[in-house]
Parts: structure tokens; sequence; C-alpha cells
């Protein structure tokens, strides 16, 4: 299935794009994350929660949506 | 009164909200880019009472963006500068003023004395503080973050609402997010996340529309693009706040900056017997390693799980790459097992003494 992910904040840095279309098969968030950390290994040390169709969603989550938002912690005031 | 005329004639508002208003009392801590703006709304809009807490003192690149200050305040203690502005702007309020560093000896003190707590701060570690005293003492926190050109706002703790936790559960590890002194910012942007910030505190005080809780407003300045994330409250989180209060400052800190504390490697424990492992990782992870000494408790259940934990063998956790095994640790510790250990290399580490020693 087509997924775009979203990159927010410093991890856009990190993949070198704020988004991307991925082709992946069913799969849980955590495989996913695999995928990404593979494709992107700046990702594995960077702290982040990830949403499907604007929902944050656990590791265990199957991917169904259309819409992936990576959103790292901000610290800045 | 002709000063709040402009709310007053709102339906919406009227002279009762007015008075609600007046007798609204919010602290804001960080009086820098973030706290500038909401400071500036509120006291315009005539809350009774408002505190300040920074130690800071205005620095020339402050001007920037911080905008109560101007160039003759440079050197000033920030919470004097913004009080002399602030009640020039308006004399009919009580300003309060915290020159000092929130720590978790004074917090519950200063938080007390208020309804609403705005998080204007810099640092993880005083946002977290802030977000466990809120939820020890109930109050609504109203959230608000920026990097570089995006920006982030909720409220949370409202009503039975998430808390920052539920959004992420501990502090990053250090280093690994930069602050706006070390990276830069739009100037802009803590102008329009603080302003956003005020517009949740007047919401909460007016009882209208619909306050961000439960939903994180993500917005970047560079693409005009917003979205809204749906965040949800996790019970055992919050509970364990409410156990164990403000003295998780050393644990984290232990964790996530020494990094190795409490790591042991796998060639120190092989050959040891009455060692309970444990498997954080989520279930779906893979490779999985099928031992009777492994127990298999994804990091989130680790808290509702304890009962199935030895407390007389050693124990020793184990994830992909050692993060998560060390947050673990540290939550163990805070139960009083004491005697637990994070595997170094994670599961990797696990399987290559495995394949040695069959």
């Amino acid at each position: 299935m087509h997924i775009e992910i979203k990159y927010f904040g410093m991890l856009a840095e990190v993949t070198g794009c704020s988004s991307e279309i991925l082709e992946l098969s069913v799969t849980p968030v955590s495989g996913l994350k695999e995928f990404l950390f593979k494709k992107h290994p700046g990702l594995q040390q960077k702290d982040f929660r990830i949403a499907q169709n604007q929902e944050l969603v656990s590791e265990e989550t199957m991917l169904t949506g259309q819409e992936i938002a990576i959103l790292p912690p901000f610290a800045g005031g | 009164m002709s000063r709040y005329s402009r709310h007053i004639v709102l339906d919406e508002i009227g002279q009762a909200g007015q008075d609600k208003i007046s007798a609204a009392k919010v602290l804001v801590i960080g009086a820098g880019g973030l706290g500038c703006p909401v400071l500036q709304y509120l006291v315009a809009a005539g809350i009774g009472k408002i505190g300040v807490v920074d130690y800071d003192t205005v620095d020339e690149s402050n001007l920037q963006r911080q905008v109560l200050y101007n160039t003759a305040s440079i050197g000033q203690k920030k919470v004097i500068a913004a009080k002399e502005r602030l009640q020039q702007l308006n004399p009919t309020i009580t300003i309060e003023t915290y020159p000092e560093k929130l720590v978790s000896e004074n917090v519950i003190e200063i938080f007390k004395d208020y309804d609403i707590i705005v998080d204007g701060t810099d640092n993880f570690s005083t946002r977290y503080l802030i977000n466990d005293a809120a939820i020890i003492l109930d109050k609504p926190l109203v959230y608000g973050a920026i990097f570089k050109f995006e920006g982030q706002v909720t409220v949370f703790n409202y009503k039975g609402g998430p808390s920052y936790r539920c959004l992420f559960p501990t502090p990053p590890q250090k280093g690994s997010v930069p602050n706006c002194s070390e990276i830069g910012v739009l100037g802009v942007l803590p102008g329009i996340i603080g302003t956003m910030q005020a517009n949740e505190v007047l919401k909460i005080i007016l009882g209208i529309g619909t306050p961000l809780s439960g939903k994180l407003y993500c917005f970047n300045t560079l693409t005009n693009q917003s979205m809204t994330i749906g965040i949800n409250r996790e019970e055992p989180t919050i509970a364990m706040v409410k156990q164990r209060g403000l003295n998780f400052e050393n644990i984290e800190e232990t964790t996530f900056c020494s990094n190795n504390a409490f790591e042991i490697g796998i060639e120190s424990i092989i050959s040891e017997d009455d060692i309970q492992f444990i498997d954080v990782r989520g279930l779906s992870e893979m490779p999985r390693i099928e031992r009777e000494d492994i127990l298999e408790i994804p990091l989130p259940q680790l808290t509702k799980r304890l009962e199935l934990i030895s407390r007389k063998k050693k124990i020793i956790i184990f994830c992909k790459s050692g993060i998560r095994s060390a947050q673990a640790v540290a939550i163990l510790k805070e139960q009083n097992i004491t005697n637990c250990w994070s595997l170094k290399d994670g599961v990797s580490a696990f399987t290559k003494a495995l394949s040695k020693t069959t």
C-alpha cells in the first residue's frame, strides 16, 4: 500500500525530506519503524512518536492509514 | 469599565465572563519567546493574578523575539523587566514574580496558588517537572513548544485528558534534541504559538469553545500547514506519576545522561544461573528468543505486570538497542526492584551469545 510519511521538526533534517511516499506491505507500526531505521539510520538516535491518520498509535497497531506523521518532542520556548 | 469593553460586548464573554477573567489566577513559567506573548495578552485581558517564573536575565539575542523587553532591559532580570512593562499595560492586576529556577523543592508551593499553569520553558527537565506537578495538583497545563520554524500547542491534564507523558513518556536522551539558543528560531514563531497558548487559557477560564485537550496542534510557519493529532490518556502513566511524586529527576537523569550506569554486557552474565530476563520490545519485534527464563513484557505494560517479576533473581532487561531497557531499569528501580540491569547491545548481544554456546 502507498503511505505518505510526514517528518516533523529535526526529523526532516535527519531524513532529508519533510515527506515521502512509501510502498509498504501490511505491517504493524514496529515493522514500519524497522523499515525507516534501515532507510534513514539517523532516526535510530532520535525519540519520536508515530501518528496514523492523525491519531497516536503504539508499536502493535497495524498500518492501515494513508497518512503517517513522525513527531519528535520539541523543547524550545 | 471601558478597558474590557471589547470583551464585555461579546455575547460569549459579557460582564460575567470578564468577572471570571478577573478572578482567575494563572502561572506562566518562562518569560522568554513563548512567555512574552502569553503574558502580554493575559495581562491585557485582565487576569486577576499572574505569576511569572524565570531566573534568567535579558540578553541582547533575546530581543529578536522576546517582545516585552527593549535594549535598556539587557542585563535585567526577566521577571523584573517583564513586570514593569506589564504593569504599565495593566496596573489593575496583580503580578507576582519568582526569579528562581523551578525545581522539585519549590514547584508545589508555587503552583498551589494558581488555577492554570502555562509552560513556556525551553528544556525537557523543567517540562517534565511541570507536567508531573500539574498531575499531582490536578491543574490544567497549557503547553507550547517550538523548534526553528515549527510549533506545538496543546492542553494537558484538563478534565481527565492526557498529560505530556501520554505523548512522550520519558525525556529524550540528552543532546538528541537541541534548544533555541543552540540552533536558532524564527522570531515570530513563539509569537504565534504563545498567542495560541493565551487563547487556550482564556477558553478554559471562560468555558467557551473547545480547549485543545487530547489534541496536539502542530504548525509550520514556512508552509502554513497545520496538523492536529489525537493523544489518548494513558492511565498507568498518570497513576505512576501520582504514586511516585516528583522524585523522578534523579532516576531519569541517571538513565538518560550517564547511559551506562545500569548497563551490563552479556559476557558477564552468560554463565550465571538465577537470572530472570525481561524482553521489553513490542511482541511483534523480531527476532524472538524462546527460553523459559525470558518474560515478554512490552515496555508500556511494565508497570501493570510487576507481579510477574521475581524479587529474588537478578533481572536482566533487553530490547533492541538498550534504550527502552534502560527506561525499564529506571521504572523497576522506582518500584524498589533494585537488582536489575539493562543488557548492552540488546537482543543482538543475546543472539550472538546463544549461537556461540550451541
